[in-house]
């Protein structure tokens, strides 16, 4: 009945008012949807949501909710992790450590054996109890082959509930870093419910009505938003002593940014997790927006855009080269004319302020890069890149002309001003440089078959360990089609090794990461496989008419980042719910 | 009659199976793998599981076949009533994802559509030959018709959304709501549609108006208004007379300006982020979800012939001619 009322309802509405009106012109009297009262207890399934007990977010979504599936980690509805269902921990980017969640501890009994103790009393929406049987069915869901977490199934041996509380992770290799953002990345999912579901229906079911652990359930849906409702009896109450303020959360899907800035600007948004380039000028004036800075770079930072050159083909395939296209970028520039100071240029390592712990001073003093046209010249001519036919730009060693295309996606406005000032700059050095813009999926298929001169991508987020981005710049061996990591198809053993070795310290042994890390580092600085440009914000725009407290730098506000985007909720995303408070009050 | 019709149905039937084949073609050959970025999306980092996921998809949807091979299975399909998956928002099958969003489209582009051309006729007919209107309504109409439907769009969404503040500017209806059968939600649902539809309205009004005034003043110069006007009709008579005439054209303008007022219908819809079909398309085609987009546009130019088919018949209806014409072809 409900579905058919939702399908009706325009229908009727438009003949009605056909009918109703000749000029075209009535205008409608809004509804009262203004502040009802709030002392009155929320019904179960209220037809309207009250304004101060609900929070709107904006900037994950772009279309219809597809599924509620939290395998799918990167298309289902949002909230699906993190809201709905959980993990064990939850990773705290400003400690640097994780928190337990499901689990109320989890420790190394020996070099290649992890256990979980699971916390008293977490039930399911269902009012089963949660046990290590569940934890246990999640992780062997692993492997099936077509589930993106399998890869853990050929260093991780078993996985066996010990008693109803207790869960024990054998090893084969035990790779610690990568075992901790397991730990906070893999959702549990309830065994009495998804036992018996078969790989299909595991990787693609809709799983229409989730059954989790998390603090909010779906009460409804619809073609532009999801509306997430809390529950009362979610554990973390007790057992966290944390309470996410909203009772209601209402996701939309915005189709555009500017959609979502005029929605902030009517006060009908509290979140948006969109880049809106002119945000600067909204948090200075009077609108009631915040930010998490209140002067540049205004977000948190999120990511690492990269310069990928295809180390595979010439000239990208010289590290002198490499190194006299890094100097040869003006970033500085970037951030300003592009980004109007939105984002921050990244350190020569590329790695995040969050993991400043981990840059070697020593090695990027000695081996790190700055932008300086004058020596990007020099370089190349020390190189043998001389220009002989007098047009300004360097040939190639051979004689040959050198014209390289740099592709970045069609619509992505900030990325293509950037590749032209890119390619403005590296003439000035006399690179030649051409920007390009294919359409997304062509270029999503150039980059993995290697068939492009340069490219920028910033698909490694924030993470537990720099680990992460070592893989991303590293990983060996080259296949034919280049999917997720080394883009630049560089191949060095060595540094391969090292990457793997890294991820075999453990998490909590700072000094000796450092020491790899220091390595790689080094090789980074030297053979330049791909080159660091600047960090792309956590987008934040929040509206304090309705919520306060959201996540500032200054004074005592959450240092969470305020978050909707897919696998954030468990970096703080959650944790900045709980710090709101009604504006009201 | 039945002639007629035949060869109607006919060339109809041709235009869909050429306008189907050609909304299958393509988005194939856009450049671009879909599974490769739907599995890209997926951030899977080790390159077996990739190619497992790889395979397994391309085999889900019947990429793996040869090409002749899927056309066929797509018009297979296609008479069982089956549009697919979509790829983008996947698993949902098409049909759902084009159920939910068809009502929305249809409610802003039949009331538009109508009503535009009802209040377009009669106020260029009401205008022409009066002075004071028709040095109004002729620049005004000449402005709406030349503006582009988004650009309306945006400028309405800006002063009456967010400056005026007097109404919202994205969705369907409130996002404090849920659908229900009360007079609340039902005058929401009118909020959120008037600017969308308005923006629609206008353009398309300023069209009708200019030609129907244009075609009155040629009838009432034609020799009947004359003849009339000397036997000494009254003006309403002959107005009357000229008006009927002068909708034949405007009739045959409805069936071929269809097409554009659904290509501006889906842009308005982006602008407004109106849950449409309109955002569905766009995301379709960026993210290359072969079967959606089949879906909506087979929706769409189904919706087209069905409309200028019922034009056929109305024409039949207004126009004797066409009826003599008939009656003399089966003679």
């Amino acid at each position: 009945m409900r579905n058919r009322a939702r399908i009706m309802i325009p229908l009727v509405a438009a003949g009605l008012l056909a009918t109703a009106c000749t000029g075209g012109g009535s205008t409608p009297t809004p509804p009262a949807s203004q502040p009802q009262s709030q002392g009155a207890a929320a019904p179960a399934n209220p037809d309207q949501l009250p304004r101060a007990e609900t929070l709107y977010t904006t900037g994950t979504q772009w279309g219809p909710p597809a599924n509620y599936n939290p395998i799918r980690e990167w298309d289902s509805a949002v909230g699906t992790k993190g809201l709905v269902y959980e993990t064990l921990f939850h990773y705290d980017t400003t400690a640097a450590k994780l928190t337990p969640w499901l689990a109320e501890s989890g420790s190394w009994t020996d070099d290649s054996t992890y256990q979980v103790k699971l916390r008293q009393g977490v039930k399911w929406s269902d009012g089963q109890p949660l046990t290590a049987k569940d934890v246990v069915f999640s992780f062997e869901l692993g492997k099936m082959e077509t589930i993106p977490y399998h890869n853990l199934w050929t260093w991780l041996k078993s996985v066996e509930a010990v008693d109803d509380q207790t869960v024990k992770f054998t090893f084969s290799k035990a790779n610690y870093q990568q075992w901790d953002f397991n730990l906070y990345s893999r959702s549990i999912v309830p065994e009495h419910i998804w036992k018996g579901r078969s790989e299909k229906e595991v990787l693609d079911g809709v799983n229409e009505n989730p059954v989790g652990t998390g603090a909010y359930k779906f009460i409804s849906k619809d073609q532009d938003r999801v509306v997430l409702q809390r529950r009362d009896d979610w554990w973390g109450k007790t057992a966290l002593n944390m309470e996410p303020k909203p009772r209601y959360i209402v996701d939309i899907a915005t189709p555009s940014n500017e959609v979502a800035l005029a929605m902030l600007m009517q006060k009908n948004l509290d979140l948006s997790n969109n880049f809106l380039p002119g945000v600067a000028n909204l948090v200075k004036g009077n609108f009631g927006l915040t930010t998490y800075y209140t002067e540049p770079p205004y977000h948190l930072s999120a990511n690492t855009a990269w310069l990928v050159p295809n180390n595979t083909k010439k000239p990208m395939d010289d590290p002198a080269f490499r190194k006299a296209l890094a100097s040869s970028i003006d970033v500085g520039k970037i951030v300003e004319s592009v980004y109007g100071n939105l984002v921050k240029a990244s350190s020569p390592t590329g790695l995040l302020p969050q993991w400043e712990q981990f840059v070697d001073q020593n090695v990027v003093s000695k081996s790190g890069f700055t932008f300086d046209a004058a020596n990007a010249k020099k370089l190349l001519a020390d190189a043998g890149y001389k220009d002989t036919d007098g047009d300004g730009f360097v040939e190639n060693k051979d004689g040959s002309k050198m014209s390289l295309t740099l592709i970045v996606p069609s619509g992505w406005t900030d990325w293509m001003e950037s590749a032209r000032s890119i390619a403005a700059s590296a003439k000035t050095a006399g690179i030649q440089i051409t920007p390009d813009f294919p359409d997304f999926n062509a270029l999503v298929e150039k980059r993995a078959k290697g068939d492009y001169d340069l490219l920028i991508n910033n698909e490694r987020q924030l993470s537990n360990s720099p680990y992460t981005y070592y893989e991303y710049m590293f990983q060996l061996p080259i296949q034919k089609q280049q999917n997720t990591v080394n883009f630049a198809r560089y191949e060095n053993k060595q540094a391969w090794e090292l990457v793997q070795q890294l991820d075999q310290v453990k998490t909590d042994d700072i000094e000796g990461m450092k020491k790899i890390i220091s390595q790689l580092q080094q090789i980074h600085l030297d053979d330049m496989p791909v080159i660091p440009l600047w960090y792309n914000g956590l987008w934040a725009q929040s509206s304090t008419s309705v919520w306060k407290n959201w996540p500032a730098a200054a004074g005592s506000a959450p240092k969470t980042g305020a978050v909707m985007w897919r696998n954030w909720l468990e970096l703080g995303g959650f944790e900045s719910l709980t710090q709101l408070q009604p504006s009201g009050s | 009659m039945r002639r007629y019709f035949g060869r109607k149905l006919l060339i109809y039937g041709l235009t869909f199976f050429v306008a189907v084949t050609v909304n299958w073609m393509i988005p194939r050959f856009m450049p671009g793998d879909p599974v490769a970025s739907m599995v890209a999306r997926a951030n899977v980092t080790r390159p077996e599981a990739v190619a497992a996921m790889q395979a397994y998809y391309n085999n889900l949807f019947g990429f793996d076949q040869p090409l002749w091979q899927q056309y066929l299975n797509f018009w297979a399909a296609l008479f069982r009533g089956d549009f697919g998956l979509s790829i983008w928002l996947f698993p949902t099958p098409v049909a759902d994802v084009i159920t939910a969003a068809v009502p929305y489209t249809l409610g802003l582009i039949i009331p538009s559509v109508l009503l535009s051309w009802v209040v377009g006729n009669w106020f260029g007919a009401y205008a022409a030959r009066r002075k004071l209107l028709d040095n109004t309504v002729l620049p005004i109409g000449y402005v709406l018709t030349a503006t582009p439907y988004m650009w309306l769009a945006v400028l309405l969404a800006w002063g009456l959304g967010v400056l005026a503040g007097l109404f919202p500017v994205a969705g369907g209806y409130s996002f404090s709501l849920r659908p229900n059968w009360s007079w609340d939600f039902f005058l929401d649902l009118l909020h959120h549609w008037t600017l969308p539809f308005l923006s629609l309205f206008l353009v398309a009004l300023g069209g009708w108006a200019i030609g129907m005034r244009n075609m009155i003043i040629y009838e009432l110069e034609s020799d009947y208004s004359t003849y009339l006007a000397a036997l000494g009709a009254p003006a309403r008579l002959i107005r009357r007379y000229a008006f009927r005439n002068a909708v034949l054209p405007q009739v045959t303008g409805l069936a071929l300006q269809l097409g554009v007022i659904v290509a501006g219908a889906l842009v308005t819809e982006i602008v407004f982020a109106y849950p449409g079909l309109g955002s569905l398309i766009l995301n379709a085609i960026k993210n290359k979800d072969f079967f959606l987009l089949q879906g909506t546009f087979l929706f769409i130019v189904l919706g087209v012939l069905i409309a200028n088919f019922i034009i056929d018949i109305v024409y039949v209806v207004v126009d004797p001619r066409t009826r003599a014409g008939m009656a003399g072809a089966n003679a």
